[in-house]
């Protein structure tokens, strides 16, 4: 494997790597703050990039119109999932709100077959990410560049939220003690709900960002990246925003050469992946930027 | 109380001259109607609706199709059998489409002794050793040979590199034929890679294909992938011609493709230019009329599949699933719509080989071949 060569995987790498990131930070900050991991997450990535496709091919509307819309919608829904299916049983055993959330999953799914059918459908992509940049021997495609940029943009601004604002703190607050955070007057509910917008904003986001470099819109396309964000969350210390962004970096990269050094083993990606994950969990139980557990 | 004795009065006048019909025969429909090969089962189901029309009824007894869902897996193909057996109590199966599923199914048919026609599964491994299992397609040695050959003739390839899914039977079972029939004609295979089912991202595998520099590439898999790889593969500039096999023949594959897809060749059942029988043209007709969409391999074998059970059915003049089995091997020259069909007693079809291309957009026929 040469020098180019190498340069050239780390670019498709890093591509993959920040579209899972952008998906493991919803599921790490919903996990931080409720200590419930949901399962649904990666069907928001489906309903975002339906939203989006049929604002541009049904309704006609402008590509940033459109894409706001799903962003905005797919926020809403967040919230509502939230308030209609994990609300109720908060104080419920917390296996009950995980097998909810596997169930809103295939509610989810299944309701995308029914009204929408299982043919995929192709997503119209707008022209300005098309093309590549050359250098050298290395093409960077410049969707990549766009995947890298809105990336970066959106973890800056998501850790700005969570370190600077109040609703940060009292996101962060909640996650240590929900009980005394709300002897002090904070509105739970309030900021429960803020952290489902925007943990399915950034779903939303990396869904369309998704499409665009692998354009098949399917009800079930959410299932295997929902799965890869859950691994590269975990990978990173499920909890924290940056280990998120991190896990998710190290499993694109590690997907992308094990393929690339290997061909033989291409078959044997996802295993890889997992293979990743169990190895961090027995050395470093709580993954690479999680907390120490107190012995 | 008035509207309930109404009610009553009209669900018996209903169901007492439907009861005192002729029962009617049932046969089952195992199609993938949903997930990732979606696209072929809603079109079979397309043409085995037009074909019944064509024939809604056998030894003078309406025709009862019942469809059932496999969800494109193969534990659900399985069960789906199993419901349409057991519940629905077919005697004869049409179905699946994929070899994989249809694989997976056809042991349950064999255990109950409900004959089981495939209309496009072509992986060997279908028929062998089976009683109750038929098809009404070649299969994928033939397929492979013929592949090779194209690939050595018409498109002039030294050297080939083969991307193929690893957790699909038909994928990994017509890269083998096609690997064995390419060496043997003087050509060369540099190397392989490999993905599984719902994989989206090929970037790794076809910039490894990239540096091994082939000819062509040999794709033997399904019309989703087909148009992401040749979508990303044309991205990083890997501009050697694809090759591909029957399951990439799905409107989705241009749909999703676009201009990518353009100039891929690949070996197929059947193109609505071969269409050379009467039945042929009378379907084409009421379904050009009726559905109004293209007519494709997997809408034209389901039909044919339809037609060669009702016609089993008529010559064991029985809805015994035996008998209908006895009949349907002894199949000859059934002038089809796809052509004449010639059951073998192995369960395997006698079946010429359409090569297509896709040109400005379209499925566009080349040449037929005979294996």
């Amino acid at each position: 494997m040469d020098y180019s060569f190498a340069l050239q995987q780390l670019v498709y790498g890093l591509t993959v790597g920040c579209l899972y990131g952008l998906l493991a930070i919803g599921y790490s900050m919903v996990y931080g703050v409720l200590r419930l991991i949901n399962f649904a997450h990666g069907d928001l990535l489906m309903v975002s990039a339906y939203i989006g496709f049929f604002g541009i091919v049904i309704f006609h509307l402008p590509w940033p119109v459109s894409f706001a819309g799903a962003i905005a919608l797919t926020a809403l829904l967040g919230i509502l999932i939230d308030r209609g299916a994990y609300k109720p049983i908060r104080k419920s055993p917390r296996i009950n709100a995980l097998i909810t959330a596997i169930g809103v999953s295939f509610l989810l799914e299944n309701v995308a077959l029914v009204t929408i059918g299982g043919r995929p459908k192709s997503f119209p992509t707008p022209g300005f990410v098309s093309g590549a940049i050359v250098v050298g021997d290395v093409s960077i495609p410049t969707l990549s560049v766009w995947v890298f940029v809105v990336t970066v943009v959106l973890l800056t601004l998501c850790m700005a939220v969570v370190k600077k604002t109040r609703i940060g703190i009292a996101m962060r607050a909640l996650s240590r003690d929900m009980e005394t955070v709300m002897l002090m007057g904070v509105d739970k509910d309030r900021v429960i709900s803020f952290t489902f917008a925007l943990g399915s904003a950034l779903a939303a986001a990396g869904g369309i960002m998704w499409c665009m470099k692998y354009p098949a819109v399917e009800p079930f396309m959410g299932v295997i990246p929902g799965l890869k964000a859950f691994v590269a969350a975990v990978l990173g210390g499920i909890g924290s925003i940056s280990g998120a962004a991190m896990g998710g970096m190290i499993l694109g990269l590690a997907e992308v050469f094990i393929v690339a050094v290997q061909p033989e083993w291409s078959g044997y990606r996802d295993a890889v992946a997992f293979f990743l994950m169990i190895v961090i969990l027995l050395t470093r139980p709580t993954g690479i930027m999680g907390e120490r557990l107190p012995d | 109380m008035t509207w309930i004795v109404g009610i009553i009065a009209a669900i018996i006048m209903g169901v007492v001259p439907a009861a005192m019909a002729e029962e009617p025969i049932n046969i089952g429909a195992l199609l993938p109607m949903t997930g990732s090969v979606a696209a072929f089962g809603q079109m079979a189901w397309d043409g085995i609706n037009t074909a019944r029309k064509i024939e809604p009824e056998a030894l003078g007894r309406p025709i009862d199709i019942k469809l059932s869902d496999t969800k494109s897996e193969k534990v659900d193909s399985a069960n789906a059998v199993s419901r349409l057996i057991e519940k629905e109590k077919v005697v004869v199966v049409i179905g699946e489409l994929i070899s994989g599923n249809t694989i997976a199914a056809s042991d349950y048919a064999e255990r109950t002794k409900i004959p089981m026609v495939s209309p496009t599964a072509t992986n060997p491994l279908v028929t062998q050793g089976k009683q109750f299992v038929f098809r009404v397609c070649f299969i994928d040695p033939e397929q492979g040979r013929v592949a090779a050959k194209l690939a050595l003739d018409e498109l002039h390839a030294k050297t080939a590199a083969i991307i193929y899914d690893i957790s699909q039977d038909y994928c990994v079972g017509l890269k083998t034929f096609f690997q064995r029939e390419f060496t043997q004609g003087g050509g060369k295979i540099l190397g392989e890679v490999m993905y599984k089912m719902g994989d989206r991202d090929f970037t790794p595998q076809l910039s490894r294909i990239k540096s091994l520099k082939p000819d062509i590439i040999y794709a033997p898999i399904y019309y989703t992938e087909c148009a992401l790889i040749a979508k990303q593969a044309r991205e990083m500039g890997l501009n050697a011609p694809i090759l591909a096999g029957d399951g990439v023949q799905a409107p989705e594959l241009i749909q999703l493709g676009g201009k990518a897809v353009e100039g891929i060749y690949f070996t197929a059942h059947f193109h609505t230019d071969t269409i050379s029988t009467p039945m042929g043209k009378k379907f084409f007709e009421l379904f050009t009329k009726e559905v109004g969409k293209e007519l494709d391999s997997y809408t034209a074998q389901s039909a044919d599949a339809y037609f060669v059970v009702v016609d089993a059915i008529k010559r064991a003049g029985s809805t015994d699933p035996v008998k209908i089995r006895d009949a349907l091997s002894a199949t000859k020259d059934f002038e089809g719509l796809t052509g004449k069909i010639t059951i073998k007693p192995d369960g395997n079809a006698i079946k010429p080989m359409v090569v297509n291309k896709v040109k400005d957009g379209k499925f566009v026929y080349v040449t037929t071949i005979m294996p």
